[in-house]
């Protein structure tokens, strides 16, 4: 048994894949854990489609690949906020427009240089964690430092600006900078997660560590805590999955933290499906419309 | 002057006061907010057009209006939450939106969301971030300080519980001991009796009096006309522009109310003046 799991460590590739995997699941949960408290997930789906043109560009420049991805990111927020300061249009519309916009920019693009270059435009839409080489390991070890040492040093701020925006704007916080700085995380999350899940998969790591831990615990850093671990764990397991039985590494980690989650869904002592006393659910709701408009007929 | 600055001038001559000499009057405006020619757009709507009003500290101050008038928007843009399109809103004669670290604002209850993974204790605790340097943890102080808070609002025996579990008249009370956390000089509540149970109601009130006799400035945005307006001792009656401020007794007078809320005016608040 031991042997089995301590087989794959053997390979540096794998060692490199762990690493990366490990880092990402952390701060992934971290750093989504924001997003899904402020009811943002949609927002971690736009920034995770919207590097994509940034990446082609870099790389047709032959500039590192992971500023021009975060570049990209950062930019399609401040469209998203510019739109939606600008016009009548909402902000999760304003989100659907500019994602799409970039993915199909980002798509075109890659499209185009995949004809001359040996990339593979699978490897940013589904990652290609096998792959990290070294580094591509100290990049994502440097991001997810960074990432972490501002999310502990600007806890407090961060927790009351994104329970209460108008409360912290009116304490005098600087609500505008602290806003574009959690942008500035989430970009910089993504973007070093491109390489393990890549940007179509990336959004369950922001967001399903996070919500699963929110079915068992009752404060933000508890969330994150055991958010991290959960993301942790899903990728390490997932890697495993992957290893042994041949599966993408990507999909595989995904899988799996899914999978946690619908088990805390389930059998969450205090939010569970099982463990709760059940009110009408909706399906009996419109059972019962239905069958009233049948009967009247 | 125009008409609508008016009902403020009467309220600065008419304010029963200590020494009731004009240069006391002068004096004690410094130590008060001062509104001059408001005015609030969202796009192309009119919010509030021209408000001009000095609000002194150690007066209980209502904003009433019927839905609509422009109430919470006067507040969010007294300090400068949202933009206004002209005037200015001085506090000790400088821009009160640069002075926000004396400010405690309490937003609708209903814009908040309850379902977010924080304890009593979280809640009451941010009312002393801002007193709290950057990167720093919460000194001792602030935890003594957040804790008779909570004690003054009777929720001591809540600190642990998820704010998600909480009635609406305590979900109030936990603002309200964020509120008192901040050690302001200013509190602005929108709409704190929206929904509360009558011991919360008196456990507010109870603690607006004390503010107020400690020389705070209070400012609360009511739409209830009923019978808690007997609480304030000033009313700023708005609709979209300011229809009358003052001493409530001034202030609610068939003809004032009558402009402000049109064809349904509840004529039982004229009884609680």
């Amino acid at each position: 048994m031991w042997e089995a799991l301590l087989e794959p460590l053997s390979y540096e590739f794998m060692q490199r894949s762990l690493i990366v995997a490990v880092l990402v699941g952390l701060i992934c949960a971290v750093v989504g854990s924001y997003l899904m408290v402020q009811r943002l997930a949609l927002l971690g789906d736009a920034i995770s489609h919207s590097v994509l043109p940034g990446l082609a560009v870099a790389y047709m420049i032959g500039a590192n690949i992971f500023i021009g991805a975060f570049i990209a990111g950062v930019l399609s927020t401040m469209a998203i906020a510019w739109i939606r300061s600008r016009s009548p249009i909402k902000e999760d519309a304003a989100m659907g427009i500019v994602f799409s916009a970039c993915f199909a920019l980002g798509i075109t693009l890659i499209t185009l240089i995949q004809r001359d270059n040996k990339i593979d435009l699978n490897h940013f839409l589904f990652g290609n964690i096998l792959a990290v080489s070294r580094p591509e390991v100290w990049q994502t070890a440097l991001i997810s430092a960074l990432v972490l040492v501002v999310v502990v040093l600007l806890y407090k701020e961060l927790l009351f600006y994104t329970f209460d925006p108008l409360g912290a704007q009116a304490a005098g916080l600087p609500t505008n900078l602290l806003n574009f700085g959690l942008m500035l995380l989430i970009a910089l999350t993504i973007v070093a997660s491109m390489k393990s899940v890549g940007v179509i998969l990336v959004l369950s790591l922001l967001i399903t560590p996070g919500a699963t831990a929110y079915l068992l615990v009752n404060r933000l850093h508890q969330v994150m805590i055991l958010g991290a671990g959960i993301g942790i764990v899903s990728s390490i397991s997932g890697m495993y999955l992957s290893y042994f039985f041949n599966l993408p590494s990507g999909p595989a980690i995904v899988l799996v933290v899914s999978g946690i989650f619908v088990l805390a869904l389930l059998f969450s002592p205090t939010h569970g499906v099982f463990t709760q006393p059940q009110t009408k659910s909706n399906e009996s709701m419109v059972w019962r419309e239905l069958k009233g408009l049948i009967r009247r007929h | 002057m125009n008409p609508i600055a008016l009902p403020f001038q009467n309220h600065l001559v008419q304010q029963p006061n200590s020494s009731g000499q004009v240069e006391q009057t002068c004096m004690s405006s410094n130590a008060s907010i001062a509104v001059n020619r408001l005015s609030v757009s969202y796009r192309a709507v009119e919010a509030l057009r021209d408000i001009s009003l000095v609000i002194r500290p150690g007066r209980l101050v209502g904003i009433f209006g019927p839905n609509g008038a422009g109430k919470s928007t006067l507040l969010k843009a007294m300090l400068g939450l949202i933009p206004n399109t002209s005037g200015s809103v001085l506090y000790h004669s400088k821009p009160l939106m640069q002075q926000l670290d004396k400010v405690a604002y309490v937003p609708q209850r209903s814009q908040i969301d309850w379902s977010y993974p924080a304890t009593v204790w979280d809640v009451v605790m941010m009312g002393r971030v801002q007193k709290t340097d950057w990167f720093r943890r919460f000194s001792t102080t602030s935890r003594r300080v957040a804790a008779a808070a909570l004690e003054r609002v009777g929720m001591e025996k809540y600190r642990d519980r998820p704010i998600g579990q909480l009635s609406g008249g305590q979900q109030q009370r936990v603002f309200l001991a964020r509120a008192l956390a901040q050690e302001p000089e200013i509190f602005c509540f929108d709409e704190p009796l929206a929904g509360i149970d009558q011991k919360t109601q008196e456990i507010i009130f109870e603690i607006f009096h004390e503010l107020v006799a400690a020389g705070k400035l209070v400012l609360v945005v009511n739409h209830d006309l009923g019978e808690t307006i007997a609480h304030f001792d000033d009313l700023i009656l708005l609709n979209q522009s300011l229809v009358a401020y003052g001493p409530r007794r001034q202030v609610l007078t068939q003809e004032n109310l009558y402009r402000a809320y049109g064809g349904r005016v509840m004529f039982a608040a004229g009884e609680a003046a």
